[in-house]
């Protein structure tokens, strides 16, 4: 039912493992960056991201997890390797790819629809019409009801909720999310990680989760990319293949559950060290 | 002993407009008080003042040297509003701009540009361009500055959300930068009228006869001390108002909680 | 600003100003500005000479003598308004309301009172340049992180050292941004003062020379004022970026 950590530091482009091909919607190829005074953040680093799946990366804190995203975003440029999207190399942002900042970055003079909807006035949608898409994310992250509240009337929680929605409503095939929850009360952070999967079950996109919980990646993860200390590289790629028909408690609960992160914690407690 | 005042003091510091109204009256007072004494032939009691204000505010004498005094100021505030918020932006934005004009207004803002009052009148002569110049060039640095800063520290963070957006630099300018630092630049024109006051007020005083100043500067010769304290008072207040007006319709369009962290 | 790679650095703009003076200059634009290079002459003449030398004196005089008063008192008021809420209401509207006023309308007044020598200059000087330090210490004290307080007094500090260790320093990057404010402002204070008094110091020689058209005698010492101005301002803002490393993390 679980598969045991491969060996070997990369998941082939599509794999037998319980018979299902998995075609990858990106592929991180190679990547270093170097910044400039010689700090070298990323060496090589190399994996694929099933689509329609939820892939975290982790690893020791400032390894590069977040930069390995924003290279993925288009919002920084790597020193050599490449990351493609469906086939073509990413060259800067774009309407393929919704970003979720860990500071949730809302504009503290807009309304929370004008912010969920600002992705689409940015690509000129007529007011209505993004408008009407914009409430109907905010909906779907239970904030309905605030859509003209500011975001200094509203707890981290709600706000890193709009963000969502943000990403949500420009209807990108990609999300990449960086430690989305981190700022988020510890007491809400396991209800909003349901939550991202009730949500993800109905969008069908490719996702990218950026966390240093361990927990939280192996909870929601169909896929998890460890990475080691800076410079650094893909340690390994794991599967943890969860059961989640359960209710959460009891997933929570299973012993294959906390044997993952045993395992994951195992193997970042040498770079802690190391 | 810091602590024994403050518990005392801490049932009246619940009433700021008490303490206020108490602080006035405490000063007018004093100065009722000095005028008696007196603390020199050329300082008026408080109401000797009071008195000669009501009387100048009655048979229109404020109205008079006022109307030679504003409208100069205004001019001028509004060209270096204008001339001086768009300058601030373009530094902002360009850096060309910036290497020309940041160390210019820098040094600028440093410097007493008053000394270059006295040389107004040899090119425009005594009239309401000079003031007007008077005006210009004492508020200047302060609005640009004040513009460039709000455009230049606009958050990384937002700058970064509208890139991964898809946002063109004109999108970025205007719907971010800008908003993002509009605070500091109405400040800066707060700011600004502040310095206009003084440029109108040093140009009436040094290079034309005219306004609010030539009452002071009259009402000096003659020795008549209550009329010139009066005078005074007048454009202090009058700035003091028309600054503190604009201070809260800055407070009330630019709230702190929506100012970007 | 880069020209093929090499970095200029910003204050270099300065001299493409000076280049445009010496241009304007040349040309004979403007009858009140001579060229750069003959104001740098002048100035070779005007500073050596004697009545530069007792202007000099004097404003420096004055200059000095108001702002030492009024740093105790800006800086003593402020820290005053910025413990003790009373005496922040009490005193803030005064501040404010000053510290945004023409004090300039003030200075006939100060010369009847006073009349035409230092003590005019003096509390120019100290009027001019008060409100903003005891404005800015007072904000910087109010900043100062309540815990780090309760932490001396909970280690026993007397008063005396919770005020000098801990308090001025927490609060040191705004009572620097309002002690080099307040060196502008006076310094404006005492061009101003003499400006109106006439007879001495700078304001004397300024007169003098625009009242006789020496206008690159003007410019030589209008750009010796302008640049004492600008490196005092500089030297604080030096001891400003010095510390302005914890200014984000009190």
């Amino acid at each position: 039912m679980t598969d045991p950590p491969p060996t070997s530091p990369s998941l082939p482009l599509s794999s037998d493992t319980g018979g299902r091909s998995r075609e990858a919607a990106v592929r991180v190829m190679n990547l270093t960056k170097e910044y400039p005074g010689g700090i070298r953040a990323l060496e090589g680093v190399s994996f694929d991201l099933p689509r329609g799946e939820l892939t975290s990366i982790i690893g020791p804190s400032g390894c590069g997890k977040t930069t390995t995203l924003k290279i993925m975003a288009g919002l920084v440029e790597a020193t050599a390797g490449d990351v493609l999207v469906d086939g073509s190399p990413v060259r800067g942002p774009g309407p393929d790819r919704a970003f979720v900042f860990q500071d949730f970055a809302l504009m503290p003079w807009a309304t929370v629809l004008r912010n969920a909807a600002f992705g689409l006035e940015l690509r000129g949608v007529a007011k209505r019409e993004r408008e009407a898409v914009a409430r109907e994310y905010i909906a779907k992250v239970n904030l309905s009801g605030f859509e003209d509240a500011y975001p200094h009337q509203l707890s981290g929680g709600m706000r890193q909720r709009v963000g969502l929605a943000r990403a949500l409503a420009v209807d990108a095939d990609i999300l990449l999310m960086d430690e989305p929850f981190a700022s988020v009360d510890e007491q809400i952070r396991r209800k909003f990680q349901e939550d991202l999967l009730n949500l993800l079950s109905d969008e069908k996109k490719t996702v990218v989760f950026v966390t240093h919980s361990i927990e939280e990646a192996v909870y929601v993860s169909d896929q998890i990319v460890i990475l080691t200390r800076g410079p650094a590289q893909v340690s390994k790629v794991v599967r943890p293949g969860i059961d989640r028909d359960s209710d959460s408690q009891s997933i929570r609960r299973d012993p294959a559950y906390l044997d993952w992160v045993e395992r994951i914690w195992d193997e970042l407690r040498d770079y802690l060290e190391g | 002993m810091v602590a024994r005042i403050q518990s005392r003091s801490g049932r009246i510091s619940g009433h700021p407009w008490l303490l206020r109204g108490l602080s006035i009256l405490l000063v007018l007072a004093l100065w009722e008080w000095a005028g008696t004494i007196p603390v020199s032939i050329a300082f008026p009691k408080f109401s000797e003042t009071i008195v000669a204000f009501v009387e100048m505010l009655g048979d229109g004498t404020f109205v008079a040297a006022y109307s030679e005094t504003i409208p100069p100021l205004v001019v001028g505030v509004l060209l270096t509003g204008i001339g001086g918020i768009l300058a601030g932006i373009a530094m902002g934005l360009s850096p060309k701009a910036q290497w020309l004009g940041l160390p210019l207004f820098i040094v600028l803002q440093a410097s007493p540009s008053a000394a270059i009052v006295p040389l107004i009148t040899f090119i425009y002569g005594i009239g309401f361009a000079a003031k007007v110049f008077a005006v210009v060039l004492l508020s200047a640095p302060v609005i640009v500055l004040n513009s460039y800063r709000g455009i230049s520290n606009a958050p990384r963070s937002l700058l970064e959300m509208s890139e991964a957006f898809l946002a063109s630099r004109w999108q970025r300018i205007w719907k971010i930068v800008l908003p993002a630092g509009s605070g500091l630049i109405f400040a800066g024109l707060r700011l600004g009228l502040a310095q206009g006051f003084t440029g109108a007020v040093l140009a009436e005083l040094i290079i034309t006869p005219t306004g609010v100043g030539d009452l002071i500067t009259f009402y000096r010769s003659t020795a008549d001390y209550a009329y010139m304290f009066a005078s005074i008072l007048s454009i202090i207040l009058l700035a003091s108002v028309s600054v503190s007006l604009l201070q809260n319709l800055e407070k009330r369009i630019f709230r702190p909680e929506m100012r970007p962290a | 600003m880069t020209i093929r790679g090499y970095r200029i650095p910003m204050a270099f703009s300065l001299l493409v100003w000076c280049a445009l003076w010496e241009v304007v200059g040349r040309l004979d634009l403007v009858s009140l500005i001579p060229p750069f290079t003959e104001v740098l002459g002048a100035a070779f003449e005007v500073i050596p000479s004697e009545s530069f030398a007792e202007a000099a004196t004097i404003t420096f005089q004055a200059f000095g003598i108001g702002m030492a008063l009024a740093l105790v008192v800006g800086i003593g008021v402020g820290i005053a308004m910025g413990r003790i809420p009373a005496v922040g209401h009490l005193m803030g509207m005064w501040v404010n309301i000053f510290e945004s006023s023409p004090l300039t309308a003030i200075v006939p007044a100060l010369m009847a009172l006073l009349g035409f020598g230092l003590p005019t200059m003096v509390v120019t000087v100290f009027l001019f340049s008060v409100w903003v330090i005891a404005l800015d210490t007072q904000v910087g004290v109010e900043r100062v992180n309540p815990s780090l307080v309760e932490m001396g007094r909970s280690f026993g500090a007397s008063n005396r050292d919770l005020y000098s260790k801990i308090v001025i320093l927490a609060a040191l990057p705004e009572l620097l941004a309002g002690i080099r404010l307040g060196l502008i402002r006076g310094l404006k204070g005492v061009i101003i003062g003499q400006l109106l008094i006439a007879v001495v110091g700078m304001g004397y020689l300024f007169e003098l020379y625009s009242r006789n058209f020496l206008m690159p005698e003007f410019w030589a010492l209008l750009i010796v004022v302008f640049a004492f101005a600008f490196v005092a301002s500089e030297a604080v803002a030096y001891f400003e970026r010095k510390v302005s490393f914890y200014a984000t993390s009190r």
